[in-house]
């Protein structure tokens, strides 16, 4: 098969590869047969690349019969952009042989760190926000955008701790990275929703912070919650439960923003029937069509945008 | 200076302080939050290890398979960032854990869940047509130098205990109760199609297809088998061709090096 990224030069700005504007699933082994056997209407499937970084099998065997009738999203756990050390080659070459194969519409990774030394946490780990990181996350993406020929986009992570040494805010951060790198942006709205309540802060005014104009694709999940040591709400990004309203909340007034946009519905844990995730992304579908309805003012975005002061570089820890 | 090293050690060591620099937007401990990190890290690879050793955790039951993981995880936690082969040591952890001294069998039941991981994501390879074989059998110019190569998903355990049973007790096959663990039986995995088979062989069988395995001659591997007055070449390879498990020929040749004689 010819590989798209050798014909063209590996300008991560080019979107040759684009997910439809539709509703898409996580794609799970447990839905594998059911998929193929039914077909079912959907924008498109998203597999976590390190699964499939096995030989060969039924993991292979079904994503290759699922490709072939559907966009693909890659969605990588495992780069550790945000860690302190080089990114690790045969992990780039294991992807790179992974896109090749299956010449997904898009391939995302984290703003997040998951390996040490040698040791993989098998976590999406938090960073600082400040000059330092800033110029480390900037420099793999470069090198991974360059290594893979593919533009990546980079998601907004959930977390539970803030940073001393952080001085820029997620929004401008990401902003700024995007601006760079020439990456785009995976807006995670409940990564969003989890941090405004995590971290006490408006969850609107994060989402018009995000470089809104390069959003590739928009992910929704469920949470969990506990308490923190105050005794306050402390939520946890579990991908283990249906999206809850104030999340959908969040999704309607980005989608007056952005537009519509390719949105995943990501479920990780307690996975349910088939039918159950496939009714989840029909009700995003809806929120779509509802949102093209709604008509927002075509300079949506232009507004939010000017409405966002830009962060000094240098607040107040 | 290198916080990452501070909050990594910190992670899978519960004995170690939460790592400094960290704000919470209500001055609440830090150490509180920072456990949901520890948590996420120690339960995502314990839930990796129940993933892959579900007889493991049916026979010493959840909580105590938990506790037996979590101390895994804690002393080997992954070297590598694929999580389907998360546990290669596992089996030889459980063999040594103290706490299950008294359940012996449990690290080679272990290897054989294991080994069915392994042969699930094993490579896709065709099988070998069964005249290439019958052809290369009667030919005796070169049947003394002839190795069989086995799919990549071909392993065999061995076992002082009745692993085979024990395992096919929690697949509904037959009742745990009665399987006598101390009967030494030697377990053959390997993956027909999408599906990964277990099947008991007889030890001789079992020492056969290893030696192939481990590249040895036909000749060689057979009389090594031979020690077993039982062992019947004709119904080994037979059972062989039966499992579609020979994929390639090779010859060894005087100088030892190997050229491949493809279906």
């Amino acid at each position: 098969m010819p590989n798209q990224s050798d014909a063209v030069s590996p300008t991560p700005g080019a979107s040759a590869h684009k997910l439809p504007t539709r509703a898409g699933v996580g794609l799970k082994p447990e839905h594998f047969q059911e998929i193929l056997a039914t077909q079912p209407d959907i924008g498109f499937f998203e597999v976590h690349a390190e699964n499939y970084m096995v030989p060969g099998g039924p993991f292979h065997h079904y994503l290759t019969r699922i490709r072939e009738s559907y966009p693909l999203s890659m969605h990588g756990v495992g780069l550790s952009i945000g860690a302190d050390a080089p990114l690790d080659t045969r992990h780039l070459n294991a992807l790179a042989a992974l896109l090749n194969r299956y010449q997904p519409q898009s391939f995302s990774e984290h703003l997040a760190w998951s390996t040490h030394g040698d040791t993989f946490f098998n976590d999406l780990l938090p960073l600082p926000y400040n000059t330092a990181t800033l110029r480390r996350v900037c420099n793999h993406i470069d090198q991974a955008q360059s290594h893979l020929g593919w533009r990546m986009l980079l998601e907004n992570p959930a977390t539970y701790v803030e940073f001393a040494a952080s001085t820029w805010d997620e929004g401008a951060f990401l902003t700024e990275v995007v601006r760079r790198t020439g990456c785009g942006l995976l807006l995670d709205l409940n990564n969003v929703h989890v941090g405004s309540v995590n971290h006490q802060h408006d969850a609107h005014a994060a989402i018009r912070a995000m470089p809104l104009a390069h959003v590739g694709e928009i992910h929704l999940a469920g949470f969990a919650a506990q308490t923190d040591g105050n005794g306050d709400v402390l939520l946890i990004d579990s991908h283990g439960a249906p999206v809850t309203q104030v999340v959908w909340d969040l999704y309607d007034y980005t989608l007056g923003l952005t537009g519509d946009k390719p949105t995943l519905l990501e479920r990780d844990n307690n996975i349910p029937d088939w039918q159950v995730l496939l009714a989840e992304a029909n009700l995003a579908q809806q929120h779509m069509r509802l949102s093209r309805l709604c008509k927002p003012s075509p300079d949506a975005i232009f507004k939010a945008s000017s409405q966002v002061k830009r962060p000094a570089s240098e607040v107040a820890a | 200076m290198n916080s990452q090293s501070a909050f990594a050690a910190a992670l899978l060591t519960p004995e170690l302080p939460c790592p400094s620099g960290l704000k919470t937007w209500n001055g609440s401990d830090p150490a509180v939050r920072f456990a949901v990190y520890r948590n996420n890290v120690t339960v995502s690879l314990v839930d990796a290890l129940a993933a892959n050793f579900p007889v493991l955790q049916a026979l010493v039951g959840e909580a105590f398979f938990r506790a037996m993981a979590k101390a895994f995880v804690q002393a080997n936690p992954p070297r590598h960032r694929i999580m389907a082969f998360y546990g290669l040591g596992f089996a030889d952890f459980v063999a040594t854990f103290a706490p299950a001294g008294s359940v012996p069998y449990l690290g080679d039941v272990a290897r054989l869940e294991m080994a069915r991981v392994q042969a699930y994501h094993a490579a896709d390879v065709a099988p070998l047509e069964p005249q290439a074989l019958q052809a290369a059998l009667v030919d005796p110019e070169t049947l003394m130098s002839l190795q069989l190569v086995l799919h990549p998903s071909v392993m065999v355990i061995e076992s002082a205990f009745a692993i085979f049973s024990l395992w096919a007790a929690h697949q509904g096959v037959l009742s745990l109760a009665s399987v006598d663990p101390d009967v030494a039986q030697t377990a053959l995995v390997y993956r027909h199609a999408l599906n990964v088979d277990t099947m008991e062989l007889a030890g001789s069988v079992g020492q056969f297809i290893s030696a192939l395995n481990a590249s040895q001659t036909l000749v060689d591997a057979a009389g090594l088998a031979s020690h077993d007055p039982a062992f019947d070449l004709t119904q080994a390879l037979a059972l062989l061709i039966r499992l579609q498990l020979i994929t390639h020929l090779t010859y060894i040749t005087t100088g030892d090096l190997q050229h491949e004689h493809t279906h």
